[in-house]
């Protein structure tokens, strides 16, 4: 049987109560009679041989460029790039993608009789990646092979002796990528697109970028106008990663990229129900829901932390392609919205979402307040292509504990940022004058470049992702949220979703239409 | 006879304020301590040049809640003389006085406690005396006055918290000003302290500054600070919401909670941080808390060769000293007023604080009113002062005993008590 397209359910009074995501832990709600839910495809069917996959499209490439196996040769340097610790969510199971594809190009590599090979992990701005994250991207026997010998790189984007001018783009934006990267005869950069925004030019343009070159996309201005920066095609974020990578390309660095996407098969058997529609759950889904919910809830919130994130998803490749950057990333996005897009007619006045655990930015560590807004306001609130779910001016509702708790090791920055600069402002733009002094910062730099800190700059990265947003809706309230970080954040807080709908009544006004996004697993809805 | 609060010597009733105050907190064993309401005629004038005040307004100071809960230093012990009436943050009206050159009955005034050499007549003066340097003074123990570093820890002048009134030496009186409210002027004193610490820090203008603390003592070292220095950062501790809303408005640059403090500033200083230690950090820091923690944590954020003023009054505590030593780091202690020399002109850091609280309307910070018979709440809303949302509680020698439990008397200015 093949899988079920996406789905927008309105509810009525026989609808079983709906499940949102509340951090490390579920909730039930009951959703007003005639809101809608919406629900992602279900996984499509995975590649059956991936590693064959991999092999044709390295020996077939898309775009004008020559296979793989024919572009390599004795005595040439080659540079393989690969997505960090924040792709796939959850972790994969292994064997990870990155390690099927890196595999089957050193192979490719080794026959060729292609010596000089370093590994580069495409950090941007993130935490350097520890050793058992970058064992289970790479494979040990990759890693093994790698490591010991300085082979293996993690992109230092504050290593001035490592990073290369390449020019301004006629907008006048500096690019400033890896130098070895950058000088190798041949860059493979592989990808893991779980979203649609992942990908393209933005790998190399932003993974192995310096903050001379992110600062130029990376701002309010932009993000603003990235309607939604899912859409390439309606964000200000991809153009600007475009004319960066045109100008990659015109500068004579050779990429060769390869992309790769996962089925929404995102939670192991005894989360299934996680990725099931409610009155679709069997006893065995009822079950695991309520022994799932009951121990979570008794388990002391690092714990719960630490079991969660221990979760390997059982997300498989559905696609592979490789070649010219652009021809590889057209097809790619085609099959991230086969797997991901549904149909969605007109805005609600309420949006509402239960946050996940994880995003990005904190895997294997806390979801700060500042990561929770992030979430909600800038990936989950521009999952969608043509129009935002809810329209202007409505109230944007999360579920989610908002814990104020920072993982220091991980996010010193956000610390100083929550109880330095939210504290003055909460404006997207107006933030930005702090931007620099905590871009140059000597301690953060240090943290970056020796330790498993995000770049000083991150925390404001993050608050320009919620630009679009926060400029869209009338009012943002967390439900369950720790009462001073959301008052920090600019937000409201309910202690239930029925105060927070009387408290968006007040903005929207009454008998509002609801809609609510059942994810994770991931969607994008397309909304006419 | 009026009524006055006096502090006796009693080793039993100290015991029992120390332990109360350690277990029910700071302010809360007033009860049971050595303080007691009662009757006293008003103190004779010592001689000539001195005055009678009948007090209008008198401040409880920290000082003041260390020696009700019994946490004073010993070291102390000979500088005061028992029995004492508190209160030396004082605005009252003259009502007698005696010698050359008096101020008129009549004559609202703040008191300037430091006894030192000339209300002592001590002739010649000590070096600290001639130089104008009154709270430096040598001989706060000795002339004709019984020992007590200041009107309110001194046996024969009587004190702010007296209906009785107490006496001050012609050199020791401020007429106020009449722009200033008797809850500016009861600021005044505090506030020549903090003027004296911000003169004492040595700010360059490129600086980085740190206050630790924002109790009465200090907010009103950030108002001196932005009024007499020019740091290039301004950046405050404080603990309490209100705290932090009035020391942004007193003039901070950055505001944040104490044990935020250390990050913004190595933020501002552009450190870096080995454990708690910053490797570079503020240029000055101003502890206006003086407690072991207060301390360590000033210790641990001014960079190498800078400065910390202490100005909180501190007891005796237990500290590493090796970033002192290692970092060459000043450590100094800023207590009381007498002379400062401002842009090269010598004045009295009175009449410099006067302009201070003036120019800041200090007066906001005055809290709570409490009639003398409300001497035990008065105490303990001090010592919670923080936690309540007050900044000053003051007596207030004017207000009628109260015939049943009233609410205290805000400042209209001031933030919720």
């Amino acid at each position: 049987m093949s899988p079920r397209p996406g789905f927008v359910l309105e509810v009525d009074r026989s609808t079983p109560p709906t499940l949102f995501w509340h951090g490390e832990r579920f909730a039930l709600e009951r959703l007003p009679t005639g809101s809608r839910v919406i629900y992602g495809p279900e996984p499509l069917a995975a590649l059956a041989d991936p590693v064959a996959a991999i092999r044709h499209a390295l020996t077939h490439p898309l775009g004008d460029v020559d296979p793989l196996p024919a572009q390599l040769r004795p005595g040439m340097r080659l540079t393989i790039a690969f997505d960090d610790v924040s792709l796939p969510l959850p972790p994969m199971r292994r064997p990870d993608l990155r390690q099927l594809v890196i595999e089957q190009v050193l192979e490719l590599a080794a026959d060729a009789g292609v010596d000089d090979v370093v590994l580069i992990a495409a950090l941007a701005l993130h935490r350097r990646m520890t050793e058992p994250e970058l064992r289970h991207a790479l494979g040990d026997r990759v890693y093994d092979a790698f490591a010991p010998h300085d082979l293996l790189w993690q992109h230092d984007a504050e290593d001035p002796d490592n990073l290369v001018h390449l020019g301004l783009t006629d907008h006048g934006e500096d690019v400033e990528i890896n130098k070895r990267a950058a000088e190798s005869d041949l860059l493979v950069y592989v990808n893991i697109n779980l979203v649609a925004m992942d990908g393209g030019h933005k790998s190399v343009a932003t993974g192995l970028a310096s903050y001379r070159s992110l600062r130029h996309h990376h701002n309010a201005r932009t993000m603003q106008h990235s309607r939604s920066f899912m859409d390439q095609h309606q964000s200000e974020l991809h153009t600007s990663n475009w004319r960066m990578g045109r100008l990659i390309a015109a500068s004579g660095v050779k990429v060769f990229q390869i992309e790769t996407t996962l089925n929404t098969d995102t939670f192991p058997e005894q989360f299934r129900f996680l990725q099931r529609r409610e009155w679709e759950w069997t006893l065995r889904d009822r079950a695991s829901f309520v022994a799932s919910s009951n121990s979570l809830r008794r388990t002391p919130p690092r714990l719960a932390r630490q079991l969660l994130h221990g979760i390997r998803a059982p997300h498989r490749m559905t696609s592979v392609q490789a070649g010219e950057v652009e021809a590889v990333h057209a097809l790619t996005t085609e099959h991230v919205y086969a797997q991901q897009r549904v149909e969605v007619e007109g805005q609600s006045d309420i949006l509402t979402m239960g946050l996940p655990y994880i995003c990005p930015y904190n895997v294997n560590s806390i979801m700060n307040p500042i990561l929770v807004a992030c979430l909600g306001l800038g990936y989950f609130f521009n999952l969608y292509r043509g129009k935002p779910l809810v329209r202007e001016g409505g109230v944007l509702i999360l579920h989610h504990p908002t814990p104020n708790e920072f993982n220091p090791v991980h996010h010193p920055s956000y610390i100083d940022f929550f109880e330095q600069v939210l504290t003055e402002t909460t404006d997207p733009v107006e933030i930005g004058k702090y931007e620099e002094s905590f871009a140059t910062d000597p301690w953060y730099i240090h943290l970056y470049r020796t330790g498993h800190a995000y770049h000083g700059v991150h925390p404001f990265y993050m608050w320009y992702w919620c630009a679009h947003a926060l400029e869209h809706l009338g009012a943002v309230i967390v439900v369950g949220g720790d009462r001073e970080a959301v008052r920090r954040l600019g937000f409201k807080r309910a202690s239930t979703l029925a105060d927070a709908l009387e408290m968006a009544e007040d903005v929207v006004g009454r008998d509002p239409w609801l809609t609510h996004l059942h994810a994770p697993p991931v969607m994008m809805a397309d909304v006419r | 006879m009026k009524k006055a609060l006096v502090f006796e010597r009693n080793v039993p009733r100290f015991a029992a304020a120390r332990v109360a105050a350690a277990i029910a907190g700071s302010g809360r064993g007033t009860g049971i301590g050595p303080l007691r309401l009662t009757e006293v005629d008003p103190p004779a004038l010592p001689g000539p040049g001195w005055h009678r005040v009948r007090p209008t307004l008198a401040g409880i100071c920290g000082s003041d809640l260390a020696t009700l809960d019994a946490k004073s230093s010993r070291y102390f012990e000979e500088l005061v003389s028992f029995p004492f009436v508190p209160g030396h943050e004082v605005v009252g009206v003259v009502e007698e006085a005696d010698g050359p050159d008096p101020l008129a009955p009549g004559t609202r005034v703040v008191v300037e406690p430091v006894l030192g050499c000339i209300p002592r007549a001590i002739t010649p003066p000590c070096p600290a005396c001639a130089e104008g340097r009154t709270g430096g003074c040598e001989r706060v123990a000795f002339g004709h006055l019984s020992p007590g570093l200041q009107i309110g820890y001194c046996a024969d002048t009587g004190g702010g918290w007296s209906a009785a009134g107490l006496v001050a030496h012609r050199v020791q009186l401020h007429a106020v000003p009449d722009g200033l409210t008797d809850e500016d002027a009861v600021m005044v004193e505090p506030t020549a302290c903090a003027v004296h610490a911000a003169l004492d820090a040595e700010v360059d203008p490129d600086d980085v500054v740190a206050v630790l603390g924002a109790g009465t003592l200090g907010l009103a070292t950030i108002a001196a600070l932005r009024t007499l220095t020019t740091p290039a950062t301004l950046i405050a501790g404080a603990k309490h919401a209100h705290q932090r809303q009035l020391a942004a408005e007193l003039g901070a640059d950055s505001v944040v909670t104490p044990d935020q403090l250390p990050r913004a500033v190595r933020r501002r200083s552009r450190s870096l941080a080995l454990a708690d230690q910053l490797t570079a950090g503020a240029d000055v820091v101003v502890d206006c808390v003086g407690s072991a923690e207060s301390l360590r944590q000033s210790l641990a954020m001014v960079r190498p060769r800078g400065r910390v003023v202490l100005v909180g009054m501190p007891g005796s505590v237990h500290i590493d000293l090796a970033p002192l030593w290692h970092r060459e780091v000043a450590l100094t202690g800023a207590y009381a007023y007498g002379t400062e020399l401002v842009d090269g002109v010598a004045r009295r850091t009175f009449d410099i604080a006067i302009d201070v609280v003036g120019a800041h309307g200090l007066g906001r910070l005055v809290s709570a009113r409490y009639p003398l018979e409300r001497y035990e709440e008065a105490v303990a809303h001090a010592g919670a002062a923080g936690r309540r949302g007050a900044v000053k509680i003051v007596f207030d020698l004017e207000a009628r005993p109260p015939t049943s439990p009233a609410r205290p008397r805000h400042s209209p200015k001031g933030p919720p008590a």
